[in-house]
């Protein structure tokens, strides 16, 4: 029992980011009918976001402390961050501690603006042809993403770390009357999880109760019709991809600790985040959380060792196996609407 | 002349010739000159040219006549490379028969993929593709690990229990694979005067089988097998009212074109016995995705081109640094010549990946048709006929 709560525990976060990025792809799919290679890309210039932030805090100047001395018996260089001081040490340190939270705020704008370039200046001209022209053209975006940023932070992962409140674990077991030490689970998987409900809650609460959503929803029923009532509705559609945009760029953002950033981490979670869209349902937004959870917790079911031991190798490929059997037996995937990409 | 009319026959003979010559015409600069390093008549980069020829026509049949978008073909690959290297190990070190088995091999692999793929289209037989390959890739790493060997790759290694030959050669090393005696390896340099021109076994193997499958590729796309295959492309839909199962002729094409990569597989292996699970993963399906597109898919040259393209950019893009750069610009005034190499750097060396992404990109967004289409713009340019007003301006590739 404790290990199957463990393994739901695990699928979570895991799930949340599968989660977070198909829902951006269905919202970029059902907006603007765009099927877009190169989110994994945004994922990873979210998790680059925060990188950066913490690089950005940790800019220090140096200053030779007389009273010290280095292993060479030289006088001893202090570095200070620049943030530590201007703000005053405990400040500072503050600072650089909650670098990764802080970038939230950083990188919104950021993936707005990314998001808004992409649509702009590329994606736009590729409403009217074909869908593997689409592929295409973000595969090769995705590319060159990923290649700017190997150019400029290096081909190796970099850590980042989250802020010191939330390292080590939780005990859950204690709570639920289990022995202690049953199931631990880090604190930032828990924030992790906390935080991409947050966003999936926000995201469908935009869509659902605004004016603007209202809009959006509109829009994505049938466009002409709304385009016909006087409203600009390419306008919304592109503040959509730029949300969507940030979605993905959130999720990186708040990934950075659990995984360390490396330059394709994006193409590693896009593959898996199609397959999670497909399972869903194309198009259908609760369809891509669901499938984003349920994938998640199915892989960590998998990698328990019972059963690994009775199938080997499920771990590898469950993903796949599940996507295969939707797709050939609910070809809509599992809350698609009808006439969405059915073909 | 085998059956074909005059305009295939003469792209026939002109890649014929390119690829019996092409020791010589990749090797323009004598040896000890600057631009030595831009020779590609080397065989071991020459056999890559054809060999991943080979697997861009294949993947042409498929998504050039039929317009389905594979993203899993590397998987065939793969399986090609290995059955080619179990036959090495166990058989014998010729090559023949390790090709007929990748060949074989991957193609049940592909009737069975191909099966269960086809019954969805459009993004949705990209993914199941994608799945497929990506399940493959990741079994071979971790539980088949006995068949596969794993992250190390399978190699030849001196105990080898092969059937008909040795385990290893009289000097304790591992033999290398051959056709009937003729060692894949072996290599007749010839010197005229500056320049080294190789001729390679390999290579000549490899080419022939190249202008093969380009001829078999020639016959498909001509033959009414061809024309149904682009029915399907153009409207599926009405292919069914006519009353005809598109299915057969899709899974035809997608086995043989699977078929085509599990040659250039097992060719691979022949040039050099090892496989890798790396050769299976997605960005490699990705490569001769490239290629196709960059040369002009749905054309018949367009792949061929694509693969040596991209091969030879890869590896001489590779070559050049900030001192070839340097060495290049020196005509420049000091801050020009610095800026130039510093705005060039990014693209460069390691960066190759980069130029080659920025590279795709401008092909899909201005030039859809690839290569191809560049160059019948350009001659279209430069013919002394006005171009050709009355007729619809879409650019019809050249086949």
């Amino acid at each position: 029992m404790d290990a199957i709560i463990l393994q739901i525990l695990n699928g979570l976060d895991k799930g949340s980011a599968y989660a977070l990025i198909a829902l951006g792809l269905t919202l970029i799919f059902g907006t603007l009918g765009v099927v877009n290679f190169a989110h994994g890309a945004l994922f990873m210039i979210g998790a680059f976001c925060a990188v950066t932030l913490s690089k950005i805090l940790n800019i220090s100047f140096e200053t030779i402390d007389e009273t010290q001395v280095d292993f060479l018996g030289n006088p001893l260089k202090v570095k200070t961050p620049y943030v530590e001081a201007w703000f005053g040490p405990e400040t500072g340190a503050a600072l650089i501690d909650w670098s990764v939270p802080l970038a939230i705020f950083f990188s919104i704008p950021i993936m707005i603006a990314v998001g808004f370039i992409m649509e702009r200046g590329l994606i736009k001209h590729f409403y009217k042809r074909a869908h593997a022209d689409q592929i295409l053209v973000t595969f090769g975006l995705a590319i060159v993403l990923q290649e700017v940023v190997k150019y400029f932070y290096g081909a190796n992962p970099i850590p980042t770390g989250a802020p010191d409140v939330f390292k080590g674990s939780f005990d859950f077991g204690v709570l639920f009357g289990f022995d202690p030490n049953a199931i631990i689970y880090p604190y930032w998987r828990l924030v992790y999880f906390g935080f991409s409900t947050l966003i999936i809650g926000s995201v469908f609460a935009f869509l659902q109760f605004t004016t603007f959503g209202m809009v959006v929803r509109a829009g994505m029923a049938d466009r002409e019709t709304v385009g016909l009532l006087g409203i600009n509705i390419d306008k919304r559609f592109t503040i959509m991809f730029g949300i969507a945009a940030a979605v993905a760029g959130l999720a990186g953002v708040m990934y950075a600790p659990i995984n360390s950033p490396n330059y394709h981490m994006g193409m590693d979670f896009l593959v898996l985040s199609f397959v999670v869209v497909v399972v869903g349902g194309m198009g259908s937004l609760p369809g891509a959380v669901l499938a984003g959870f349920l994938l998640g917790v199915l892989e960590s079911f998998a990698s328990m060792n019972e059963i690994k031991s009775l199938i080997p190798g499920i771990d590898q490929i469950i993903i796949y196996l599940v996507a295969i059997i939707i797709l050939l037996t609910r070809p809509r995937g599992l809350m698609g609407r009808k006439g969405v990409m059915e073909e | 002349m085998l059956g074909l009319n005059k305009h295939d026959r003469t792209l026939l003979i002109i890649v014929a010739i390119l690829t019996m010559c092409a020791p010589f015409i990749l090797n323009p600069f004598p040896t000890d000159s600057g631009m030595a390093q831009f020779n590609a008549g080397y065989p071991d980069l020459m056999q890559r040219f054809v060999i991943f020829g080979i697997f861009a026509i294949g993947f042409n049949i498929l998504f050039g006549l039929t317009g389905y978008l594979s993203f899993g073909h590397a998987a065939f690959l793969g399986v090609g490379s290995y059955s080619a290297v179990w036959m090495f190990k166990l058989l014998s070190m010729n090559v023949i028969p390790a090709i007929l088995l990748a060949m074989i091999i991957s193609g049940l692999f592909a009737v069975l993929i191909g099966y269960v793929s086809l019954r969805r289209s459009g993004i949705y037989f990209s993914i199941l593709t994608l799945a497929f390959a990506q399940m493959s890739f990741n079994l071979a790493y971790s539980v088949l690990t006995p068949i596969t060997n794993g992250e190390t790759g399978l190699q030849l290694t001196l105990d080898d229990p092969r059937i008909l030959g040795v385990s290893a050669t009289a000097d304790g090393g591992i033999p290398v694979t051959s056709l009937f005696g003729l060692e894949m390896r072996s290599t007749y340099e010839m010197a005229v005067g500056p320049w080294a021109f190789q001729f390679n076994a390999g290579y000549y193997l490899c080419a022939l089988i190249m202008l093969a499958s380009f001829y078999l590729s020639i016959r498909i796309f001509r033959s009414p097998f061809g024309m149904m295959l682009r029915a399907v492309k153009s409207n599926q839909t009405r292919l069914n009212y006519t009353g005809l199962n598109p299915r057969p002729y899709t899974l035809a094409a997608f086995v043989i074109s699977g078929m085509y990569a599990g040659l250039a597989g097992g060719l691979m292996a022949s040039m050099d016995p090892l496989a890798g699970a790396e050769r299976m993963q997605w960005t490699a399906s990705g490569e001769v995705v490239l290629m196709s597109i960059l040369g002009g898919a749905g054309t018949l040259i367009g792949p061929v081109l694509g693969a040596g393209f991209i091969k030879y950019f890869e590896n001489i893009f590779s070559k050049i640094n900030d001192t070839v750069l340097h060495n290049w610009f020196a005509f420049l005034p000091d801050g020009l010549e610095d800026a130039v190499v510093f705005i060039i750097h990014p693209f460069i060396g390691k960066g190759w990946h980069l130029t080659l992404g920025i590279l795709f990109m401008l092909v899909v967004i201005f030039l859809p048709g690839g290569l191809v289409e560049g160059g019948q713009r350009i001659r279209r340019l430069f013919s002394k006929k006005p171009a050709d007003d009355g007729k619809p301006a879409a650019t019809k590739p050249a086949e």
